[in-house]
Order: structure tokens, then C-alpha cells, then sequence
């Protein structure tokens, strides 16, 4: 399936500056799996060590929370958007 | 989604019927004739109690808009002082306002703005210890700090207090809204139960703000407390807005409440306010690497070896626009792109490495060292020690 990942600001010095890319995956993991091995420095911002989903960072699908679908199981069909959100506070910190 | 928008504004103290008088009905006249505010809205706007933690980028459209609408009472919550760099976002202020504390500008310029509405000064940090104390008397909580540790700060206590907490965040021309804190609704931590370790925010390399940015944010989170004072229209309760000032495009996601949520949850494990700064990993703006030994240089001992000709090469881990701000000169190598153009660098020389506060080079020393580079310093305080104690002619930013 072609999908389209939507790369957050904050992860784009990670990704080649990209906004998004147009990847082939049938589902998220797979699509975070062709994402990181495309953008090898966007792995340890987007994972831990142990393999999990950073607490801060939330993928959805179109306008889904995977938490609350299959997560990485979480089908994809052609055409849907895959967005990247993490936490952000543009503000200083005091 | 479906979701009730109208908030539990507290009654009026007095027995007394609220009225608007005569100058009132001409200064909301734009209101009152239309029937989604009307008199019945006004009257509400009048009894209603906002409290807008900052007054900076976002707290400035927002406490504008709220003061300029006839809400009856805001509170401001302010440590700061207005310096020069605030005057590119933060529009509550004048360039004559630099130096003075924000708080006693912002609430100059909205009282000048609206005589008829009383306005509450807290020049405090917001803590752990003063938030419920705080909070405790407003309606509706409005968070325009954009940090961590005063995010989590907030959202924990209005979801303790019970009180709605309209959320907006921003990073350089991408913003965030929605409301937080309904009984029936999400809250931050459902969102992000975490905060990114301090390693993973993104340095000042990454930061800026598009200036009309927060303006744009602050304007949508005054629309927000607005409707849900006069409650009216569908709230962001249950959707997280995204913005993109440079594709100017809106986006949608849905925000679920989360069962697992340890503050909001079904077994919530959060009961009190804990310390945030701790929770957040923050040991201040600019905190140092935490490898221990980087061997640094301080700007006059540079000084004084470039002056008597020591052969050292200075190395800028800065990025290319903040080189054309000012620089020292030195060979530019923006931090990211160290390890592909290591090459670069002789190491039989001896290196100087500078960011604009020292705390990127520190970071591209170590990694220099750990790649056998064994004559490398970091320039201690950055360009801004150097402006400050060798060249004042450097520009700051």
C-alpha cells in the first residue's frame, strides 16, 4: 500500500529536512520499520531501547490514535496519512 | 464529536442581579446584536473568572481578546520582565516596556484596554505548592507558558480541581490547540503521559518562533474560552487542532480519554501535585552535557592565545543562519552533520569548538574525543561569552 507519513517539525532535522515521504507498508509498524531505515538518526527519537513507542510521541492514523486501534498492527490501505505527534513546547524553559 | 460545552460557571456571590451599564452595552454593542453572544452571553462574560498563566506570545492575544470581550475577571500569572527579544511575538508590549515586569505591563495595557473588568496579579512562578491555591477561584484555566514542566503543572491541577484547561503549544510555525480537563474528556497526560528527556528536546538550534505564530494560537485559544464561557458551538474538547503557518494548514485528530491515564484514569496514580521540574529532567535552560570532564576554554583565555598567534582552529557546531548572524570566523560544521564531515578536521591541530551558549560544542568536544581527537576545547559560555567578555560589537541572540 502507498501511504504518506507526515514527519512533525521538531523530527524533520532527523528525516533530511522532509515533511513527509511516501512509503510501502500494509500496516504502522511496518511503515515506522521502512521510515527508521530510511532515517536511521529518527530511530532513538522515536523509540526507546527497548523497542517502545516513546511516551511523548503519538502516531495516528488519518485522524486515529493507534493506541486506541491495533497500534503496530494497525492496518493501512492505500492513500492514508500517517502522522507523527509528538509533544512540543516552543516556550523557554524556567 | 458531540460534547457539552458549556462550563459550571460559579454563581454570583451577590444576590444582587448582574447588569451591564449603558457604556457597557456600547463597548460590547458588537456582541449584544448577535444572538450567539447577545445579552444573555454578555451577562456571562461578565461573571466569568479566566486565568491566564503567562503573558508572553500566547498569554498576549489572549488576555487581549478576553479583556477586549468583557470577561469580568482575569487573573495574570507572571515572573518575567519584558526584554528586547520578547518584542518580536509578545504584543501586550511596547519597546518601552523593556525592563519593566511583565506583569505590571500586560495588566496596564489591558486595563487601559477595558476599565470595566478587574484584573488579578500573580507575579509568581507557578509551583506546586501556590497552583491549587491559584487556580482554585477561576472558571476556566488557560495555559500560554509552553514549557514542560509548567504544562504538566497545569494540566495535573485542573484535572485535580476539576477545572477545563484550554492548551496551546507551539514550535516554530507549528501550533497545537485543544481543551483539556472535562470530567468527560482527555486531559494532557492521556495524550503524553511522559515528557521527552531533556537530551531529546530540541536544542536552540531547533528553536525560534514564527512571531505571528503565537499570535494565531493565543487568538484560537481565546475563541475557545470565549465560546465555553458563553456556551456556545463545539468545543476542541475530544480534538487535538494542529496547525502549520507554512503550509497554513489546519488538521484534526481525535483525542480519546484514556482509562490507563494516571492522573484522569479509572486508578489514577497521580493524586497530588508533584514536583515537575524533577519529573521533566530539566535542570535549567541550558543544562550541561552530562559527560563530566569536557575541557574547556573560557573567551578571554582564547582571547589571549589567538592574540600571541597559538596555531588553534576554530570550529562552529552552530547552524548556517545563526552563522550569518555573527560568527568568530571559524571553520563551520552545524552539530548534525559532525559525524559525516569529521573528516574535515586535522587532529593533529589543536580545536576550539563553539555554539552560540556552549552547550551544543560541549556536545560536539565529546564526541570528537570519543573519536580520538585529543586536543579539542569547548569555548565555555558560547558566542555570548565571547560578546559579553572579550568583543561587545558581537551581536547577541
Amino acid at each position: 500500500m502507498a501511504v504518506k507519513v507526515i514527519i512533525p517539525t521538531p523530527l524533520r532535522a532527523y528525516a533530511d529536512k522532509q515533511e513527509s515521504v511516501q512509503l510501502q507498508a500494509s500496516n504502522v509498524g511496518e511503515a515506522m520499520q521502512a521510515l527508521t531505515a530510511r532515517f536511521k538518526e529518527l530511530k532513538k527519537h522515536l523509540y526507546s531501547d527497548d523497542g517502545r513507542l516513546r511516551s511523548f510521541v503519538n502516531v495516528y492514523v488519518n485522524d486515529e490514535d493507534i493506541r486506541y486501534m491495533q497500534k503496530d498492527q494497525t492496518p493501512l490501505r492505500e492513500g492514508d496519512t500517517v502522522s507523527i505527534v509528538p509533544s512540543i513546547a516552543g516556550g523557554l524553559q524556567q | 464529536m458531540a460534547t457539552k460545552s458549556e462550563i459550571s460557571t460559579q454563581p454570583a456571590p451577590s444576590s444582587a442581579p448582574v447588569t451591564v451599564s449603558k457604556e457597557e452595552v456600547l463597548r460590547y454593542s458588537r456582541h449584544l446584536i448577535m444572538p450567539e453572544v447577545g445579552m444573555e452571553g454578555q451577562l456571562k462574560l461578565k461573571q466569568a473568572k479566566v486565568l491566564c498563566i503567562g503573558t508572553g506570545g500566547l498569554g498576549a492575544p489572549l488576555g487581549l481578546y478576553l479583556a477586549a470581550a468583557g470577561v469580568g475577571r482575569i487573573g495574570l500569572v507572571d515572573f518575567d520582565t519584558v526584554d528586547f527579544t520578547n518584542l518580536q511575538r509578545q504584543i501586550l508590549f511596547s519597546t518601552s516596556d523593556v525592563g519593566r515586569p511583565k506583569i505590571e505591563a500586560a495588566s496596564d495595557r489591558l486595563r487601559d484596554l477595558n476599565p470595566e473588568i478587574q484584573i488579578d496579579r500573580f507575579e509568581t512562578h507557578l509551583s506546586s505548592e501556590n497552583a491549587l491555591d491559584i487556580l482554585k477561584d477561576y472558571d476556566i484555566v488557560v495555559d500560554g507558558t509552553d514549557n514542560f514542566p509548567t504544562r504538566y503543572l497545569v494540566n495535573d491541577a485542573c484535572v485535580l480541581l476539576g477545572k477545563p484547561n484550554v492548551y496551546g503549544s507551539i514550535f516554530r510555525f507549528e501550533g497545537q490547540v485543544t481543551i483539556f480537563g472535562y470530567p468527560d474528556g482527555p486531559c494532557y497526560r492521556c495524550l503524553y503521559p511522559e515528557p521527552p528527556p531533556p537530551g531529546l528536546v530540541p536544542s536552540c538550534a531547533e528553536g525560534g518562533v514564527l512571531g505571528v505564530l503565537p499570535g494565531i494560537v493565543g487568538a484560537i485559544q481565546a475563541a475557545e474560552t470565549l465560546k465555553l464561557i458563553v456556551g456556545k458551538g463545539q468545543s476542541l474538547v475530544g480534538r487535538l487542532l494542529l496547525f502549520d503557518a507554512l503550509a497554513m494548514r489546519f488538521r484534526e485528530l481525535k483525542l480519546r480519554k484514556n482509562p490507563d491515564c494516571p492522573v484522569c484514569g479509572q486508578h489514577p496514580t497521580v493524586t497530588k501535585l508533584i514536583d515537575y521540574v524533577e519529573f521533566c529532567g530539566i535542570r535549567g535552560e541550558e543544562a550541561p552535557a552530562p559527560q563530566l570532564s569536557i575541557p574547556e576554554i573560557t573567551p578571554r583565555e582564547l582571547k589571549t592565545r589567538l592574540d600571541r598567534g597559538d596555531d588553534l582552529f576554530i570550529l562552529d557546531v552552530r547552524e548556517p543562519h545563526e552563522y550569518q548572524i555573527c560568527n568568530l570566523g571559524g571553520h563551520l560544521i552545524p552539530l548534525g552533520d559532525l559525524s559525516k564531515r569529521v573528516s574535515e578536521l586535522d587532529s593533529s591541530r589543536e580545536i576550539v569548538a563553539h555554539c552560540r551558549s556552549g552547550k551544543r560544542s560541549a556536545e560536539a568536544v565529546d564526541f570528537l574525543r570519543r573519536a580520538g581527537f585529543r586536543k579539542v576545547l569547548n569555548l565555555k559560555g558560547g558566542i555570548l561569552a565571547w560578546s559579553d567578555d572579550v568583543d561587545p560589537s558581537v551581536p547577541k541572540y
